[in-house]
């Protein structure tokens, strides 16, 4: 066999690589390698300019791309080989990568892979949005990056559709940056982001549109004006330069989709067991490919764990028993771990099952363990909000896990 | 004489000074996939050319949403005009392709019968192809057809083979004839509108760019083809009423699943919805087919995309769960008739390639030599050039080694397609470099991939600043 280039991969130098990067080092793990295809470190941190970031894993506290190069020092630091630059474009089911860089096209071999490529949000196509197809029309993400890379803005007065936390960052982003948001629509009933965040587009003078569908994006070059109907037949044109999405993330999931390994159709990402552990046991993955989307700090911890999973991984054979899949019930949208394998260690790396919702829903959520429920709680379930449910004793030598609903009126 | 220009772009461009100087044998109005074919033709022959388009770029029509489907012409009307270009701009391409670069992915198609009652058609269907020409196709049974697309739903009842059917990139493809004709002489004017034109033994064309003189006319305005006419003094013989088509592309990963070209049976209004893979490795579900009197508007409407996914997962099960990378929609130009209408003028020097309708990728290289044809029955040109040169395309397509994977790219900005920086810049840098956004999505993909620039959006704004005039971004707040 030829000697693998590496103990460890990481792809992706967000927080959730990079932190399992160092855990796998400290852990003894010697040659780890982290790529990552865009220039500089620090992933989706790098462009959010008016977060805080850092205070938990590195005691003090960073704003934007500051957050990364902390990260890129941790990691040359804790003797990681760091290869920005470097784009991952194919992965082979016996942990063999096809990497694109400046020089052209290599291929790397290692002993574990650990998948950390974050999430973005939906673009207009993917939400099936109606209309022209004119510019103007971008994600916060995008815009952050407008703003914080290149000085620039691809409007001035945008509508903004979604009111999750994401939602109220990308208002912060206009609002700081010479942009005036005319409308803030979402399709639910109410904000999705808690108090007081969704105070903000009040506090900004930014009509907030709840229950309101865009039914036509109208503008030749440039967007001109968004149609919007509210749920009591009112219609309404808004007469704009731009379309802001914001929100509905997706995981950056497709090199594990092309590479023909299976994704939780309910996370979009792919699924782990207990420790991180993909349907491939070669593969691991942490962070925000896992679902859709956790702060930077949670992403940090999590990368953490799952890297000192690997450095236990590498300590013996690949394990060879087969997932069992945890299932769940509507209105419950997804739960992570996906997976659970008899047999692993005392300490697993995801300690709790995190669960989110697809709607609004009154009731008892429930867990049952080879049919005997382990687990209770009544309450007001709300999207976009995390839940967790911490693991019981014992779970993982369970033969059917499953979260049920019963519906409270 | 020729005078040399700085443009907005600051590109050094050939523009028929004011006053319009500059004698053409041949003006060609519109920069869709039929204008640029024909340009080739006519400047491979010998002709001073000039194409006017009124876009920011050319492909701004038609020609910029198709299926990409280089047809065999199997289901055209058997005997029509029609059918002869299609066999005659196929025939073309597939001999020129290679010396210019261009991509061709042989899939064959799969004429599906989901329905007892679409079974019984697909005799006549055979029957049809047989009588245009083309042999190599045949009924299979539901089973056979599996064993070429295994993915195809269990409802399948039978199916015929289609050999021969292939795609290609459609944006490559006209942008390397006009660049052919470009390199043998032929000028090219965006942003140029023809607003009126007068015969008097030549024509003087009243653009938005001054007047343009030349020795003939052709006229391939696409979905103005009979504004156009009017506009040169003529009678129109048809009336375009726009038809509509919406698409959605899907991610990638769908592409193992689609290795044919899935067509229904079709009915008398259209080749109805097709799956199909792309040459970029992509799955095109479209299009639909909706008249509309709007001819630049092409709008997408939720529930029809809604029902593209619905119709790909229900023929493709494996589909179903497929993300949606993009979506998009044409419009077709098509007229109260189903043929082309073509119409020369002798008398006026003047040739009219109307209402290509659902075949112009496919036909456009026919076209050009069916109206040279034309032409020739009112005049003559200088002798051709021997060896003409044949600029290469750079290649986007999965067919071949793309640049990411050579040395020296510099880096890769659009991630979800793949696109280098050197890419760009050569797009960029090119003989005819893109007027517009889209322009330059057409000739790179930069942007076109599942993320739709949420990761190069804003390097791309940057890359082009002060290059086009619709940008990517507005004036900062300092600028204003
Ligand atoms: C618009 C936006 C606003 C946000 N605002 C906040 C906020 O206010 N507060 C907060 O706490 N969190 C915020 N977050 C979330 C926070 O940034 C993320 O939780 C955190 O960055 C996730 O870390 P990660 O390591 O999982 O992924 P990421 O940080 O997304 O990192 C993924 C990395 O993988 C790399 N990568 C992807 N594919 C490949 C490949 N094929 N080859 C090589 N490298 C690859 C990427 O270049 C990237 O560097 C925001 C996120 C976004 C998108
Ligand atoms: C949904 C759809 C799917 C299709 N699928 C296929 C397929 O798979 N295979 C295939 O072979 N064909 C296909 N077609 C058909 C093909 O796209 C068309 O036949 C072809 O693009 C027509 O090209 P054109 O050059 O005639 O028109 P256009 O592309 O419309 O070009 C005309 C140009 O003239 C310009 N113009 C108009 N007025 C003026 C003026 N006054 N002055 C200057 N310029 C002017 C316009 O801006 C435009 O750029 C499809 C079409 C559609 C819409």
């Amino acid at each position: 066999m030829t000697r693998p280039d590496a103990d460890a991969i990481v792809i992706g130098g967000g927080p959730a690589g990079v932190a399992a990067a160092i855990a796998m080092r400290r852990q003894g793990v010697e040659r780890v390698i982290l790529l990552d295809r865009e220039q500089t470190l620090g992933g989706a941190t790098r462009h959010c300019g008016h977060s805080p970031f850092g205070m938990l894993e590195f005691g003090r506290i960073y704003i934007g791309g500051a957050y990364g190069r902390k990260l890129e020092s941790a990691a040359l630091q804790a003797g990681i080989d760091v290869r920005p630059g470097h784009s991952v474009v194919d992965l082979g089911t016996d942990g063999r990568l096809t990497v694109s860089n400046a020089q052209g096209v290599e291929s790397l071999l290692a002993r574990r892979i650990l998948v950390t490529t974050g999430a973005r949000e939906a673009p207009r196509s993917a939400r099936l949005l109606p209309g022209d197809r004119p510019l103007g029309i971008v994600t916060t993400g995008t815009l952050q990056s407008y703003v914080a890379f290149h000085g620039l803005m691809p409007f001035r007065r945008p509508v903004i559709l979604g009111s999750e936390l994401v939602s109220q960052s990308a208002l912060l982003t206009c609002l700081t940056h010479g942009a005036r948001p005319v409308a803030m629509v979402e399709t639910t009933p109410h904000p999705l982001a808690r108090a007081p965040f969704n105070w903000l587009p009040r506090l900004a003078g930014v009509p907030f549109y709840p229950s309101a569908r865009v039914v036509d994006i109208i503008g030749r070059q440039r967007v001109e004006a968004i149609r919007i109907v509210q749920e009591d037949g009112n219609e309404m044109v808004l007469e704009c330069d731009g379309l802001l999405l914001t929100g509905q993330f997706t995981p950056e999931a497709a090199l594990v989709r092309n590479a023909g390994m299976a994704l939780d159709t309910d996370t979009g990402g792919p699924a782990v067991d207990q420790d991180g552990r993909c349907a491939n046991p070669l593969y691991f993955a942490a962070g925000n490919v896992l679902r859709p989307i956790e702060t930077g700090g949670w992403a940090f911890r999590e990368g953490r764990a799952v890297g000192t999973a690997i450095a236990r991984d590498l300590l013996q054979q690949p394990v060879e028993t087969a997932p069992i899949a945890v299932l769940h019930d509507d209105p419950v949208k997804l739960v992570v771990p996906n997976l659970l394998r008899k047999g692993g260690g005392p300490h697993n790396a995801l300690s709790s099952f995190q669960l989110r919702f697809t709607r609004r829903a009154r009731g008892c959520l429930m867990l049952e363990v080879d049919g005997r429920t382990v687990f209770e709680r009544s309450g007001l379930w709300t999207p976009e909000r995390r839940v967790l449910v911490p693991m019981p004793a014992g779970v993982t030598e369970a033969n059917h896990v499953h979260f049920r609903f019963r519906e409270e009126s | 004489m020729t005078a040399i220009w700085r443009n907005k772009e600051n590109q050094m461009c050939k523009i028929a000074p004011p006053g319009g100087a500059e004698f053409h044998d041949v003006a060609i109005i519109g920069g869709g996939v039929v204008g640029c074919a024909t340009a080739r033709r006519f400047a491979l022959a010998g002709a001073k050319v000039v194409l006017l388009e009124k876009g920011s770029d050319i492909l701004s029509g038609a020609s910029k949403a198709n299926s990409a489907i280089l047809h065999t012409g199997f289901d055209a009307p058997a005997g029509s005009l029609e059918l002869e270009l299609v066999r005659a701009g196929r025939e073309e391409y597939l001999s020129i392709c290679g010396d210019l670069g261009l991509s061709i992915v042989e899939t064959g198609a799969l004429v599906c019968a989901w329905t007892p009652e679409q079974a019984g058609m697909l005799e006549a269907i055979a029957a049809q192809g047989v009588e245009n020409g083309i042999a190599a196709l045949r009924v299979i049974s539901a089973a056979t057809a599996r064993g070429l697309a295994p993915a195809l739903s269990q409802t399948l009842q039978a199916a015929v083979e289609v050999m021969g059917e292939h795609v290609i990139d459609p944006w490559s493809a006209p942008l390397a004839y006009i660049t052919q004709a470009m390199a043998l002489g032929a000028t090219v004017l965006r942003n140029c509108e023809v607003l009126s034109g007068r015969f008097e033994g030549e024509w003087h064309l009243e653009t938005t760019q001054g007047i343009i003189k030349a020795g003939a006319v052709v006229n391939a305005a696409g979905l103005f083809g009979d504004v156009v006419d009017s506009r040169l003094g003529f009678e129109p013989e048809f009336e375009i009423r726009p038809r509509k088509g919406q698409f959605i592309v899907l991610d990638k990963a769908a592409a193992r699943h689609v290795p044919k070209i899935v067509l229904p049976v079709p009915t008398e209004i259209t080749k109805g919805i097709v799956i199909c893979p792309t040459a970029f490795g992509n799955v095109l579900v479209g299009p639909t087919a909706e008249e509309q009197e709007d001819r630049t508007r092409a709008t997408v409407e939720t529930a029809t995309l809604e029902m593209l996914k619905d119709h790909a997962g229900r023929l493709i099960p494996a589909l179903a769960d497929m993300p949606v990378t993009a979506v998009y929609a044409g419009l077709r130009p098509a007229s109260e008739k189903k043929a082309y209408r073509i119409a020369v003028r002798p008398e006026k020097r003047a040739i009219t390639l109307g209402g290509i309708r659902s075949t112009g990728l496919s036909a456009a290289l026919g076209l050009g030599q069916h109206a040279l044809g034309l032409y020739e029955t009112f005049a003559s040109l200088p002798a051709a050039p021997d060896s003409p040169p044949t600029p290469g395309m750079p290649n986007l397509t999965e067919t071949q080694p793309r640049d990411w994977q050579k040395p020296d790219h510099g880096e890769i900005v659009c991630h979800c397609e793949l696109v280098t920086k050197r890419e760009i810049e050569a797009a960029l840098n090119s003989p005819l470099p893109p007027g517009d956004f889209g322009g330059l999505r057409r000739r790179t993909r930069a942007g076109m991939g599942r993320c739709q620039g949420f990761y190069c959006n804003a390097r791309l704004a940057e890359m082009t600043r002060g290059r086009f005039e619709a940008a990517l971004d507005v004036p900062g707040k300092d600028d204003l």
